[in-house]
């Protein structure tokens, strides 16, 4: 089959590799129908997240038709069944699993003793993301094996196209998560860095659970073009002064609740931190750029909320703790529990309230990838979300 | 927003100048007097050592920090004080320079390189231009909703969030304006 094949820093190829098998009872081969480029996956193009391994497929937001059933999945899938597949892979009976905490399953894992010396404790298997995450072929590719395929799995109805429904696997219970655990009041504004797909998902879930402002970051025009139509008043931060502007909206108190959709890459080139984090990052000082993180904490309401469904990989540095103790602020962050939303998202999507596929910009077949890769992560051609279609 | 794409041919000679600008500081910083002494011009030992430090700063500029055009440009001004500075040390002034032919040489290198800058930032220049002409793409009917965007604001405030999710109560911006605070004298604890 062909596939999307890490080979190191910049240089991801179309491959024609093995065809995935069942290896355990559990597992599903599920042929990808739709397949998409996720934000964090520049983070593995650029290589500056840790543990991948020249001729790993990459890709783990997809979807697909159920070609293949185990043994022990057939209770919970049939052949021809029309899935998304969340990108964590978790085994519903650990005691995460039963907690609804699926992105931290203790199971999943395969490769728990490199994550438990790494992290402490394991978090759950990732489809294409890292030998920390278990080391699984990703899915931009024509097939892909799912493991614990009787949990691991979204039905999706007849009636609903691929582009509705594939961002249930990803980007938009993300946004979704990355707000709800701010527990928004109709009194809040929210400021959201990052008008990318996962920002701009998080815009529509501040919206959709009932935010009295959404304030969005960027400096693409763009990406700030369709934040706005989302609903949301619009920074640039390289034409104005983001705490300024933050604090003129919100009476000068500063928003309640703060979001980082960038993560680790931030690009505020502005900014004397962002540049030492750049320089630090590339003498392997630091790992990752944390200046959002720095913003958010700055900014921050007393007594708010920091939400960060944004990825981070390892290591940062200059972090304003004191700042963030003193201040009263409560941390909520961690990759997401997928399924533990789909169910009411899948509802949403179907009553009409929203229809995530308007963040589509690009739909190509997936031997076009590798350079969709570079044009996605260059913000050239107005990229804002690339579809790949095996 | 500065334009510039990570796989042009002019991003490719600034990584490539990058590298090499790497290189040189790392030369001069280590073997300053070295190289003065093979120039003539020992006296100079300390400033080439801060020339190093200056072509390693730009190095990591235009290998790491994103936009590498005000690093180009950092180059070729640091590119006329090393002119000025080999001129000064191959002039016929106060003292002969018995060295003066390799002040020469490295004056031709310094040359050269300036070309190889001169020719990166009018690339990077150019791919800018090229970038800024093309349209931008109008997004600003992709809402993603149904109905106006006020008419979806809190549409799905009934979703079944579960308590992990919440902020406690004792955080809630809007919990404090009625929450009982502060507590009456002698009570203890959280209000009901």
């Amino acid at each position: 089959m062909r596939a999307l094949v890490w080979h190191g820093a910049n240089d991801i190829r179309c491959d024609t590799v093995p065809d995935p098998e069942i290896e355990h009872p559990r597992d599903a081969i599920v042929k990808v129908t739709t397949c998409a480029i996720c934000g964090s996956d520049l983070h593995l193009h650029d290589h500056v997240m840790p543990g991948m391994e020249k001729g790993d497929i990459v890709g783990h937001e997809f979807m697909g038709e159920v070609v293949e059933v185990g043994s022990d999945a057939k209770s919970a899938l049939k052949v021809g069944e029309r899935v998304v597949v969340p990108f964590t892979i978790w085994c519903g009976e650990c005691d995460q699993c039963k907690r609804g905490n699926y992105s931290v399953c203790e199971r999943s894992n395969r490769n728990k003793a490199l994550a438990d010396k790494m992290f402490g404790h394991t978090t759950a298997g990732l489809f294409g993301y890292t030998h920390l995450t278990g080391g699984y072929a990703g899915g931009q590719a024509e097939y892909v094996r799912v493991p614990m395929a009787d949990r691991t799995h979204i039905k999706i109805p007849s009636g609903l196209t691929d582009e509705q429904v594939l961002f249930l696997g990803d980007i938009f219970p993300t946004g979704w998560q990355a707000v709800a655990q701010c527990d928004i009041q109709p009194t809040d504004s929210v400021a959201i860095w990052g008008c990318g797909p996962v920002g701009q998902m998080t815009i529509r879930s501040a919206i959709l659970l009932g935010a009295k402002q959404v304030i969005a970051i960027d400096r693409v025009p763009e990406r700030l073009a369709m934040a706005r139509a989302g609903g949301a008043i619009t920074i640039d931060f390289e034409e104005e002064s983001v705490v300024e502007r933050l604090n003129e909206l919100t009476g000068g108190k500063g928003p309640e609740k703060c979001i980082d959709a960038v993560g680790m890459e931030a690009h505020a080139t502005a900014t004397v931190d962002s540049m030492m984090d750049r320089a630090k990052q590339a003498l392997m000082l630091e790992s990752d750029r944390a200046h959002v993180l720095r913003e958010m904490i700055y900014v921050c309401r007393p007594a708010g909320t920091l939400s960060i469904p944004g990825v981070y990989g390892g290591l940062i540095d200059k972090m304003p703790f004191g700042m963030a103790m003193n201040k009263g602020l409560t941390w909520r962050m961690g990759q997401t529990h997928v399924n533990r939303w789909t169910d009411d998202l899948l509802n949403r999507i179907q009553e009409g309230q929203i229809d995530p596929s308007f963040v589509i910009t690009h739909t190509v077949p997936l031997d076009q990838g590798p350079e969709m890769y570079k044009t996605f992560r260059d913000k050239r051609d107005g990229c804002i979300k690339v579809v790949l279609k095996p | 927003m500065a334009y510039y794409d990570r796989s042009s041919t002019g991003d490719t000679l600034a990584r490539g100048l990058g590298w090499f600008s790497i290189g040189l500081g790392v030369a001069e910083l280590m073997a300053g007097r070295t190289i003065a002494r093979w120039m003539g011009m020992e006296d100079r030992t300390t400033l080439i050592r801060a020339y190093g430090v200056r072509e390693i700063t730009a190095g990591v500029g235009l290998l790491a920090l994103g936009d590498p055009k005000p690093w180009i440009w950092s180059r070729i001004a640091g590119d006329a004080v090393d002119m000025a500075t080999l001129a000064a040390g191959m002039a016929p002034g106060s003292k002969v320079n018995p060295r003066a032919g390799n002040a020469r040489i490295a004056f031709g290198a310094v040359v050269a390189a300036t070309a190889l800058d001169v020719v990166c930032a009018q690339a990077l220049h150019r791919e800018e231009a090229y970038y800024r002409s093309l349209p931008v793409p109008d997004y600003s009917d992709r809402s993603g909703f149904p109905r106006p965007v006020s008419a979806m604001r809190g549409a799905a405030s009934d979703a079944p969030i579960r308590d992990d999710m919440r902020t406690p109560i004792i955080l809630q911006f809007q919990g404090a304006a009625d929450a009982g605070f502060p507590s009456p004298r002698g009570e203890r604890g959280i209000p009901p």
